[in-house]
């Protein structure tokens, strides 16, 4: 790889929309790896400057903001203000390069989608002659590309390349290294991920020039946005992936980037634990998530989408096969994969009973919330069940006269309702402004994947993207509330100190030894601080404070209560009910009544709570002092302005996006906004491929007709919810220190559990994180030192007993035999040295003694001779 | 190729060696003896370097590459035998890439140094000779060769002792690694003399080829010392086994590995984790697999299963109870010790399906077994082979930055630590990339290999497999546990006067680390379509 060859890829790139896929993920993560390596460069010169001036105290407030201590003083690396404006400079480019080419493709391909132009639709002609194998390709035989050809114009736009080599067997069962079994990586761009390229990069534009904002005041902004990057570019590679596996590599680093960023402020014991929580309940469901590719590899034998769901005869094949597992049962591998991938998503899109990582996940900076709650991380969950909708579908057909459901489809209408549900009621008790909204991206969600459990997967994705606009448009204008309240806390603080009451908001004593509950204690997530600029009791009043985002904040909430007719969120949920509503009514089908019912209760209760939320939030006076003083530090700054431009260009498709997919049939819009049809539902429909032969009409079913049942429910439950909430918080606003009256409706324990998630954290630190911590020290304790290596011990022992023996044997034995003789000599030896005594009078009586001796022997041993 | 005369793999096993002896004989300059042993190492990568892209520019069929043979014992039938596959190739690299950094590392060493310097290189030299090995006793000689520079590292280098202790710890570790090493391959040498006896050579490739009669040839239908043909084959087997059981490790012969793991000193650490298991699980895929073929199908007495199973149990157990294991640590060089048993165990099970695969294919009769099943094979051994290499990138960079913090700290306690990123960013950042790539994070190298043993392994042990992703989850868990205690949380303020930042030595090391496990996560093929080649060879081989 040298530079000509980066420059000509470029430069076939620019031209090429294939190729050009590539590019869009390129820019995030080349800002990510650029700010990276700069950071270590600048250490490394400092190194060589032997630079320790580049240290500062800190509790400077150059370094210092409320999210770190200030260590008395210590002094810290600072990495110096210019590098951090690069960073950002880097980090913006970076998504705005990623927009452009995004958007390029987007609006590029749009002008050729329809029948048999964009999309799989066509995929008889596509699958007739196996174009991928002999598409338009360049010199290099690696590379293949998916370019308009003739026969199959063009299906999608995409790109591979050789990734992994693998030997494969051939037909004679011998092995050899085969192009054919190559894993193959690539992109892809057909109409389904080219609604999330329009959705993905504009949001992610708005959070990035939000946090120039919300970061401002932070020493760490450099590795914000490098990490931001690193999230976005993962986020594009997971949209733009042509194969399972890559999808997992995005979804992977994204999950990183959560952690990451979720711990941002890593010195509060909240955000760290927040971080663990959020990777360690979201790997629970990526484990298994990842049998479920591999199953599918081993059975498909690839995991590239189009060569699995555009292939009948795979599909047939998995969905035929029994399960290697549970086949018995009568489940499908289909299912088994179908159970598998589900269980990723309800991980990854924070679904009962994996949705307690989410609420916490708000503990890191504002525009992280709005990454994982809108733009990327949780919409990755949804996004990779329609991607692989007909694999879920399996043989089944939801929409059937008689609907039948595979059991992912059942899996996923069940968990998705009652989510919707369930994280609805534990929104209304919340005090803090985030924390509404966590429960209600968990509900939102919930939405979709129920609706995608009966079908209606181009509802989902219409809701996915509607609801990403809204919720990060919610998200960011909370935290520019946050940021205002932290303003005005400051005022208070600085009025007080000027009183003389000092009190520090970060108190920092000598670090006391960790008497942590480790790596997954969550329970205490909420240590009092002795003011919360999130709680929503202590706010009101703040329109008059900050106009600009009480009104964009208006925008999100309405779309996301439903809001009928004018909102986004109304068109895309409203679809949801249709299409629930219409295979209840007309297929009496029992699974389509219980998403209908539950997400319809659910809807009420999100109005209820979003107005509830804005009321306390914007409404009446200010409740505390804090509240007063809130504001971004006047209107023409670059806090304020890069803080609420995105609100406003975000509230703009809050409000609007819907109109993209109005139904045709609906009264007086349908005739203004689709006047030839449905604008989304044809787009998307040509994501899922359809044959006449092949079963696949399941997936190309036309909306249903205009019924005035759901809409009316949509209008019943949206505008019931809000007057409810408008009844209870609004009418009369909350005064300071006045409970909130939902506890006197309630009662306090309902309102308790509610607050407190059901004690679902406290179930599970009794029934998951304490066992295992117990267990991992019992395998140390129990196992390793007291059996393995008492064993071990113990033989250790027996061999130095047998040993010692040994030695006492010789001792005794060999040494009394063998160290005896050279004794005896050495004692001899000494003896006879005595006897040299150089006396000449004591040799002669030597002498004459040896003579009688032996004359003695010689004279007895003679005599016995004679006498025998 | 030739160096100095000499073919270059043999040059590759006697040039450590012959450089070790010098730095241990350079007069007592601390900085002479530093330089002199990383420029010899950094020389020897260059060659290792060298020999892998000509293995790569030359040879298309995975088979034996740069052979060479001389004459050398010649009274037992052993041979001086060297040549390299796809599967030699990749670990010769990693020990070639390794022991500069290790070197690199040691440079804190200031007792004695040019005797720890020498034994580096010996050591380097030991495991090249067992990579490196086409002869059976070679491998031998080799094999028990490595374990005497890695004894006194341990035993004269390792952690201070501790107050009141009689018996400090590295006493204690170095003897039981020593012992138990030793006493492991004391069957192995017994199994080595028979099959050299009853077979004739020791060739690993004929025997291996012969792997059904190398018993029988000789003695067909007869008794061999009194006990049937089978059983003294499953003896043998039995003694290899154990042999490289204990060395890769596999559960629950894994116990001298926290220990010695946690006493030795960084370097040593960094080739213990990153060459030394590897010799185990390359045993496995060199001699025990192709040896006893029909043995890995036959049940084990008393169990019910077969030996292959058994061996995946054994590893799925690693697995788990390694994750576990390492999850209870507050011993930041034990929690990373532990994170080898559980990332060997994946090795363990990926060898486990070549085993089962290979010994059913050739208990077929070497006829016709589903292709399905070959490509199992091929993927989980590819798997196997990748991660061997992964987790000597990743391993090496654990105990690299866990030795680094232990030597400015002096202490191995992760409860005492706390909050270090906010003093050394650049730490921060290198602790958590590594603790990425041991996490088997996609992107980056250690999901490469993860992914195809579990691929590989899941048509074959389906439930094992589902139960070794409790494992994959603790991984995570600890792997979380040692970032959260030592970087996050408030600063431990005991350590403010401390430089706990990185030095300009384990940054290098760190980067060189970082740029193999980045690109081998991004684009795996620079090595795996080396290993591939070869496994699909061996693979293919038993099919005739």
């Amino acid at each position: 790889m040298g530079f000509d060859v980066i420059s000509e890829f470029l430069t076939q790139a620019f031209a090429d929309r294939n190729l050009m896929l590539w590019l869009v993920p390129l820019g995030p993560l080349t800002a990510f790896a650029l700010i990276s390596l700069i950071t270590m460069l600048l250490w490394l010169v400092r190194q060589v400057t032997g630079g320790q001036e580049n240290m500062i105290p800190a509790s400077d407030p150059h370094y210092n903001d409320h999210n770190h201590p200030d260590y008395g003083g210590m002094p810290v690396p600072y990495q110096p203000d210019w590098f951090r404006v690069t960073a950002v400079i880097i980090g913006m480019s970076g998504v705005i390069w990623a927009l452009i080419f995004s958007w390029t493709l987007v609006f590029g391909s749009l002008n050729q989608f329809g029948a048999g132009t964009f999309g799989l639709v066509d995929s008889a002609a596509y699958h007739g002659d196996d174009d991928h194998t002999e598409a338009t390709s360049t010199d290099d035989h690696e590379e293949e590309t998916h370019g308009p050809a003739e026969d199959c114009a063009p299906c999608v736009y995409g790109h591979e390349i050789v990734w992994m080599s693998l030997g494969t067997p051939d037909s004679t069962y011998g092995l050899v290294p085969d192009e054919d079994t190559d894993y193959e990586i690539g992109v892809l761009l057909d109409p389904l991920n080219l609604t999330l390229l329009f959705m993905v990069p504009i949001a992610m534009l708005g959070i990035f020039t939000y946090s120039i904002g919300y970061m401002a005041h932070d020493a760490r902004q450099a590795k914000f946005f490098a990490l931001i990057s690193l999230f976005a570019g993962a986020m594009f590679i997971l949209t733009l992936s042509d194969n399972l596996m890559m999808m997992f590599v995005g979804w992977e680093i994204m999950g990183f980037c959560s952690y990451s960023l979720i711990g941002f402020w890593y010195e509060k014991r909240s955000a760290y634990n927040a971080a663990i929580k959020a990777f360690t309940v979201t790997r629970v469901a990526d484990v298994l998530m990842l049998l479920g590719i591999v199953y599918l590899w081993n059975i498909a034998g690839t995991l590239n989408f189009r060569d699995i769901l555009a292939n009948p005869d795979v599909l047939q094949m998995v969905g035929s096969t029994p399960a290697i597992i549970f086949g018995s049962w009568g489940l499908s591998a289909a299912g088994l994969i179908g159970v598998l991938l589900v269980i990723g998503t309800i991980g990854k899109s924070a679904q009962f009973p994996l949705h307690v990582w989410l609420p916490d996940a708000m503990e890191g900076p504002t525009p992280v919330s709005a990454m994982i709650h809108a733009a990327a991380m949780v919409s990755a969950g949804i996004y990779a069940i329609i991607r692989m909708y007909p694999l879920f579908v399996g043989l089944t057909n939801p929409h059937a006269s008689e609907p039948t459901f595979s059991a992912p489809l059942i899996l996923l209408a069940v968990i998705g309702s009652f989510t919707a549900l369930f994280a609805a009621t534990m929104g209304v008790a919340q005090r803090d402004v985030k924390a509404v909204l966590a429960y209600s991206t968990i509900s939102q969600l919930g939405f979709m994947a129920a609706a995608l459990g009966v079908g209606a997967y181009i509802a989902a994705t219409f809701h996915l993207i509607t609801h990403a606009f809204f919720k990060a448009l919610l998200f960011m204008a909370s935290g520019s509330v946050i940021h205002a309240m932290e303003h005005g806390e400051h005022h208070v603080h600085e009025h007080h100190a000027a009183h003389g009451h000092d009190d520090h908001h970060d108190e920092v004593d000598a670090h006391s030894p960790p008497p942590e509950h480790g790596v997954e204690g969550v329970s205490d997530v909420h240590h009092a601080p002795h003011f919360d600029p999130q709680d929503m009791f202590n706010m009101g009043g703040l329109s008059k404070k900050i106009p600009v985002t009480f009104w964009t904040f208006l925008a999100g909430g309405l779309s996301l209560a439903g809001f009928p007719l004018i909102t986004a969120g109304f068109w895309s949920k409203d679809e949801i009910l249709a299409e629930s509503w219409y295979g209840f009514a007309s297929h009496g089908s029992g699974l389509h009544a219980l998403v209908f019912f539950m997400l319809a209760i659910a809807a009420f209760l999100t109005a209820f709570y979003t107005m509830r939320q804005i009321a306390l939030t914007f409404l009446g006076e200010p409740r505390t002092e804090e509240a007063e003083h809130a504001n971004l530090g006047g209107p023409y700054n670059i806090v304020s302005i890069t803080m609420q431009a995105p609100l406003i260009l975000l509230a703009f498709f809050a409000v609007f996006a819907g109109f993209i997919g109005v139904p045709e049939d609906f009264p007086l819009f349908g005739a203004i906004f689709s006047p030839e049809h449905n604008y989304f539902h044809h787009l998307v429909v040509y994501a899922l491929p359809f044959m006449e032969n092949g079963g696949y009409e399941v997936f190309h079913v036309d909306a249903p007709a205009f019924n005035i049942i759901p809409v009316a429910a949509s209008f019943v439950v949206a505008l019931g919810g809000l007057w409810l909430g408008w009844m209870m918080y609004g009418r009369k606003p909350l005064e300071a220190g006045e409970e909130d009256p939902l506890i006197k409706y309630l009662g306090q324990p309902i309102y308790s559990a509610l607050q407190k998630r059901y004690y679902m954290d406290d179930l599970y630190d009794l029934v998951f994180v304490r066992p295992a911590r117990w267990l991992a020290r019992g395998v140390i304790s129990l196992l390793d030192k007291g059996i393995i290596d008492s064993l071990l011990h113990g033989l250790g022992w027996l061999f130095t007993v047998i040993g010692d023996f040994i030695k006492m044997m010789n001792a005794w034995l060999i040494d009394g035999v063998g160290d005896g003789i050279p004794k005896g000599i050495y004692q001899l030896g000494g003896w006879m040295r005595g006897v040299q005594n150089g006396r000449i009078q004591f040799y002669l009586l030597i002498v004459l003694a040896a003579v009688l001796i032996i004359g003695v022997i010689f004279a007895i041993s003679f005599g016995t001779m004679l006498a025998s | 190729m030739n160096i100095l005369g000499i073919d270059i793999l043999t040059f590759l096993i006697l040039a450590p060696l012959f450089g070790g002896l010098l730095v241990a004989s350079l007069p007592a300059n601390k900085w002479l003896a530093r330089w002199t042993a990383l420029g010899i190492g950094v020389a020897i990568f260059g060659v290792t370097v060298a020999v892998f892209m000509d293995y790569n520019a030359n040879v298309t069929d995975g088979g034996f590459h740069l052979v060479e043979q001389y004459r050398w014992f010649t009274v037992l039938g052993a041979s001086w035998h060297v040549g390299i596959d796809g599967i030699s190739a990749s670990m010769m690299l990693l020990t070639g890439l390794l022991t500069p950094l290790a070197i690199l590392i040691s440079w804190e060493v200031s007792d004695r140094p040019n005797m720890h310097l020498a034994l580096l290189l010996l050591f380097e030299s030991a495991s090249m000779g067992v990579f490196l090995a086409m002869d059976l006793m070679v491998f031998f000689l080799f094999y028990e060769l490595s374990l005497v520079p890695m004894y006194f590292l341990i035993n004269q280098w390792g952690s201070p002792p501790q107050k009141g202790v009689k018996y400090t710890g590295r006493i204690y570790a170095s003897t039981k690694f020593l012992l138990y090493s030793m006493g492991g391959t004391l069957g192995m040498l017994l199994a080595t003399q028979l099959i050299g006896f009853t077979a004739g050579t020791y060739e690993i490739a004929a025997i291996a080829n012969a792997a059904g009669e190398w018993l029988s040839i000789s003695r067909a239908d007869e008794a061999f010392l009194g006990l049937s043909v089978g059983t003294v084959k499953t003896l043998a087997f039995i003694g290899f086994f154990v042999a490289f059981g204990i060395k890769v490790p596999i559960w629950p012969f894994h116990t001298w590995l926290p220990d010695a793991h946690g006493e030795a000193p960084t370097a040593g650490s960094m080739l213990l984790a990153g060459v030394m298991l590897k010799l185990g699980a390359y045993g496995f895929l060199r001699l025990v697999v192709p040896f006893f073929p029909e043995v890995w199908v036959s049940d084990v007495p008393l169990f019910g299963i077969n030996w292959a199973t058994l061996f995946a149990f054994l590893s799925m157990l690693g697995i788990v109870l390694g994750a576990f294991a390492a999850f209870g640590q507050n011993d930041i060089k034990r929690l990373v010790a532990y994170s080898s048993v559980n990332h060997m165990g994946f090795v363990g099970i990926g060898i486990a399906a070549f085993a089962l695969l290979y010994g059913e294919a050739w208990v077929a009769e070497q006829s016709a077994i589903a292709s399905d099943r070959m490509m199992d094979a091929v993927t989980a051994t590819n798997g196997t082979v990748m991660q061997m290499f992964n987790h000597g990138l990743s391993s090496a960079g654990m105990f690299l930055l866990a030795g680094g913090i232990y030597h400015k700290t002096h202490t191995r306690d992760l409860t005492q630590y706390g909050g270090f990123w906010v003093k050394a960013p650049i730490f921060g950042g290198m602790f958590v990339f590594m603790s990425m790539s041991s996490l088997g994070l996609p992107g980056l190298n250690g999901f490469v290999g993860e992914f195809l043993i579990v691929r590989g392994t899941w048509p074959v042990f389906t439930w094992l497999t589902i139960l070794s992703m409790l494992g994959l989850l603790f991984t995570g868990s600890y792997i979380l546990k040692g970032i959260r205690y030592t970087l996050h949380g408030e600063f431990n303020l005991h350590w403010k006067d401390y430089n706990l930042e990185v030095n300009w030595r384990e940054f290098t090391a760190v980067v060189v680390l970082g740029i193999f496990i980045v690109w081998t996560g991004l684009a795996p093929n620079w090595i795996l379509s080396t290993i591939n080649s070869s496994v699909t060879t061996i693979l293919t081989s038993i099919l005739g």
